[in-house]
């Protein structure tokens, strides 16, 4: 399992001294799924990275991390993705093969026309996951696409992180 | 900073209404930054649902995950068992 110690000296330097209690969330909130997971509607939102290849690129050279990001239709041809991704703290091999691995896009269509949930959102969401000063991210970013998937009537998100 | 920002975003969703749940590859980070739902997931940085071409083990960690959505204890943080 991965934990502090299998990550390279530099990262594990960095993330030991990183101020991640500053951003404790609280309140935890709690958003109870109102209907069977079968008749719900789903999106997805990862933080690898990826783009259409019509999109642009996510900006590597914003110090604080660019907490922008690419709506993603979910007619998309999986494997046409891009991963632009800035950080060096994750193997990106298991992902340029197959982006399922970080954004499972090919499987919850299988859980959809099985029936194990009930609808995919017409689109999902992608940001860069090295955000350093998430202020933008949390003000900003975050809250549009929070709209958007109220505005959709999503009733689950499934987030996956690199 | 992965993790972070899925746990950061999944708050502001949440708040928003939506239920939420994710995927951590760093039990510290979830453990400190408290998402609502949590599958702290064994499996290196790069590789949240196990691994390329394996779509067996990718549904088994999704089906692990999703189950979080039918409860509300919140902060929730599961092991994924395999």
């Amino acid at each position: 399992m991965a934990t502090y110690d299998d990550l390279s000296l530099h990262v594990r330097l960095f993330m030991k001294g990183y101020p991640f209690a500053h951003y404790a969330i609280d309140p935890v909130p709690c958003a109870r799924l109102t209907k069977p997971l079968g008749a719900s509607r789903v999106a997805l939102v990862t933080t690898a990275g990826l783009r259409t290849p019509g999109q642009g690129d996510f900006d590597r050279s914003i110090k604080m991390g660019d907490a922008s990001f690419r709506e993603i239709p979910n007619t998309i041809e999986t494997q046409s993705l891009v991963e632009s991704h800035r950080s060096y703290a994750f193997d990106r091999a298991g992902i340029r093969r197959d982006v399922n691995l970080a954004f499972p896009l090919d499987r919850f269509r299988e859980l959809e026309s099985q029936g194990v949930i009930g609808k995919l959102n017409h689109r999902h969401f992608s940001f860069m996951g090295s955000i350093v000063g998430p202020r933008k991210l949390v003000e900003s970013s975050a809250p549009q696409v929070a709209r958007m998937l109220s505005e959709d009537k999503v009733d689950a998100v499934f987030l996956t992180p690199v | 900073m992965c993790q972070q920002t899925v746990c950061l975003l999944q708050a502001v969703v949440e708040r928003a209404g939506v239920a939420t749940v994710s995927i951590s590859l760093l039990r510290e980070v979830a453990q400190v930054i408290k998402p609502p739902r949590a599958l702290f997931a064994p499996f290196p940085m790069g590789y949240p649902l196990g691994a390329p071409d394996d779509a067996g083990l990718q549904h088994r960690v999704i089906a692990a995950a999703l189950a979080l959505l039918e409860r509300n204890d919140v902060p929730i943080l599961e092991e994924f068992k395999g």
